[in-house]
């Protein structure tokens, strides 16, 4: 089993981890995770990670259910079983368009939500049940977990970096995969 | 401080005159002598050539539609219908007059759409104005001044609309509202139980009731805002607050009777129960897409400077957003009528697609599918050049919302985008962007003493 060593700085306020996020990439260290207990804004663009692409899969989403919807209301009102609602002619698709309309957004609007946190759950790679990846229970109350590969650098030149950073904990922790 | 430019000034002068020019020709040319209808539709008619006889009786039954006759008057045009073909001389004439004073009508509505649709820019600009204060919204008062600035263009805009109402039933030929004229209200049961609330000093008391309400919010808010720069404290802005929240109270009670009567009594056996809230869907789309215009533009000259990227994105969502909120309210009229249709209710719309199929269906690409896709990208939201693009388009768009609203009640199928509709449209602008960038030109861009200015300036998403 392959083991790396990562470093854990632990800081207790938002503002100051965004300022050590800047930090500690300006020093040119990678940092492979940060642990939040709130989202906390702005931190994505500092640490340089790609903009997410859950709105063009969230777009596409929207597509097939305003399609499926579409296709079928063809089949349940047009082709499986034809009625006669306020006269309209019941075997025109067109002519009765307008009351397909509210099932088409609603089915639009639904699979967009679904699919998207569904993709969502797979791609941050989390289920119902899953033990918590998070290494710090306290990441989830009140404190901000930095985690930094040691990779070629020297432990204690990063610890001493990151202690001017203003992280209030430094744990140097072998990580086994 | 801004000032108005001499070119823009030479310009909005340029537009009034030749939209004067335009709608004087308009009214000069729509009295056609009874002949010369005559000849226009025997025109007409030899163009459409087999279809003559299926045309006269459309024609006919439309008549009376337009009168908008009640349902139970539906079945008697209907033997007129089948009768016209027997006594073609004694209908002609009177299809041909009706024709005739459709023609008539189509310069005073024009000018009336027109006018309405830029009034209406100034009331939803008032409307998100006083959304903001009330709401003490912190992103948005570096924008105040231009704001300030479109409703200062509500007490003339109004008043022309108001004017040109009540000169249509006074100087005019009854050519906008049928229920001004005493002669269709004597044969007219509906018309004459709706009498009370239906005439023209009513009507007119009214009208000066919404604007002086309006208005008068419009100057003390401007004045508390004017005098907050130079104030120590925060009372005038506490003030502002205070009166934009009994505004907004004021407003839509007020926004939905004025949209009843001067927009939805055109048609007057007809009514809708949202129409208030559609109109003031238009109107604050409307609105919001002048505020993004003209902030895009005075940033273009340098003029904002502290204005980023992100006001002009969170404008672009809320064009985005209620352009939405616009469909939603259009096709809840619609489907409702449409499924349910019932004579009394549903020739609104079959008046629509029958003759203004293209307007009718044209705008909801205008007004739903076109913002829809090219803003729903956010990156898009920050691009100016996008935004005023799409921006254009939501303008036009709501220009034949409130055409569709108008006309079909006036001028039936005689109806064009032509000189009397296009320079009507160039005469309002050309005074609405004259009085607006006036008003801009009158203090300064930054309210620098509000209270929120500091969030406003480093406003960031």
């Amino acid at each position: 089993m392959e083991s790396s060593k990562v470093i854990h700085a632990i800081y207790t306020d938002d503002d100051v981890l965004m300022a050590a996020v800047k930090d500690v990439r300006v020093a040119k260290y990678h940092i492979d995770e940060v642990y939040t207990p709130f989202p906390v804004h702005g931190l994505d663009k500092a640490m340089g990670l790609a903009p997410t692409r859950l709105a063009i899969t969230a777009f596409i989403y929207g597509c097939i259910g305003l399609i499926v919807a579409a296709a079928m209301m063809n089949f349940i009102m047009i082709e499986d079983w034809p009625q006669d609602i306020g006269g309209k002619p019941s075997f025109s698709y067109l002519e009765n368009l307008p009351a397909f309309v509210p099932i088409m957004f609603e089915l639009t609007v639904f699979f967009a939500a679904h699919l998207m946190v569904i993709t969502f759950y797979l791609r941050s790679r989390i289920y119902p049940f899953k033990d918590a990846e998070n290494p710090d229970p306290r990441t989830t109350d009140d404190h901000f977990l930095m985690e930094i590969s040691v990779a070629n650098h020297n432990e204690e030149e990063i610890t001493e970096f990151l202690k001017t950073t203003g992280a209030v904990e430094i744990n140097l922790v072998d990580k086994a995969h | 401080m801004y000032t108005l430019s001499n070119k823009l000034r030479t310009f909005s002068f340029a537009l009034i005159i030749l939209g004067f020019i335009g709608v004087v020709y308009g009214f000069m040319s729509s009295h056609k002598s009874l002949d010369e209808v005559k000849t226009m539709l025997a025109e007409d008619a030899a163009h459409h050539g087999v279809k003559q006889d299926d045309s006269q009786a459309i024609h006919i039954t439309e008549a009376h539609e337009t009168h908008a006759e009640a349902a139970a008057h539906g079945e008697e045009s209907q033997a007129e219908t089948a009768h016209a073909e027997g006594a073609d001389a004694h209908h002609g004439d009177a299809h041909a007059e009706h024709v005739q004073h459709q023609i008539a009508n189509r310069p005073w509505s024009a000018l009336y759409v027109a006018a309405f649709f830029f009034m209406m820019i100034a009331l939803g600009a008032l409307a998100f104005y006083a959304i903001q204060i009330a709401a003490q919204a912190g992103w948005s008062p570096l924008l105040f001044r231009v704001m300030e600035g479109i409703t200062a263009y509500l007490l003339p805009g109004a008043i022309i609309v108001l004017l040109i109402a009540v000169a249509s039933g006074t100087i005019g030929h009854y050519n906008i509202f049928i229920w001004m004229d005493p002669e269709v209200v004597a044969d007219d049961k509906l018309i004459q139980g709706k009498s009370s609330w239906l005439n023209i000093g009513w009507f007119a008391v009214r009208g000066l009731i919404y604007i002086a309400g309006w208005c008068t919010y419009r100057h003390f808010s401007r004045k508390f805002s004017l005098a907050q720069d130079l104030a120590d404290d925060n009372s005038n802005f506490k003030k502002n607050f205070r009166i934009s929240a009994a505004f907004l109270v004021f407003f839509i009670y007020s926004e939905s009777i004025m949209s009843w009567d001067w927009i939805m009594s055109v048609d007057p056996h007809w009514f809708s129960t949202l129409f208030g809230w559609y109109v003031f869907a238009s109107m604050f789309v409307s609105g919001i897409t002048v505020i993004t215009l003209i902030t895009i533009y005075l940033k273009s000259k340098g003029m904002l400077p502290s204005v980023n990227d992100s006001h002009i994105h969170d404008l672009a969502k809320f064009m985005f957003g209620l352009s939405v909120f616009w469909t939603y309210l259009w096709f809840s009229q619609f489907m409702l009528l449409w499924y349910s249709n019932i004579p009394e209710e549903v020739t609104y719309f079959i008046t629509r697609i029958e003759d203004y199929n293209l307007p009718f269906f044209g705008m909801v690409a205008l007004n739903f599918l076109f913002p829809l896709l090219i803003l729903m990208n956010s990156d898009y939201k920050r691009i100016p050049w996008f935004v005023v693009m799409a921006g254009v388009v939501i303008l036009f768009g709501h220009y034949i919302d409130i055409f569709n609203m108008i006309m079909p009640a006036t001028v039936g199928d005689q109806w064009f985008i032509g000189i009397p509709e296009i320079s009507s449209v160039l005469l309002f602008a050309g005074l609405f962007i004259f009085v607006v960038f006036t008003a801009i030109s009158k203090a300064p861009l930054v309210p620098k003493r509000h209270p929120l200015i500091e969030e406003s300036e480093h406003f960031h998403y």
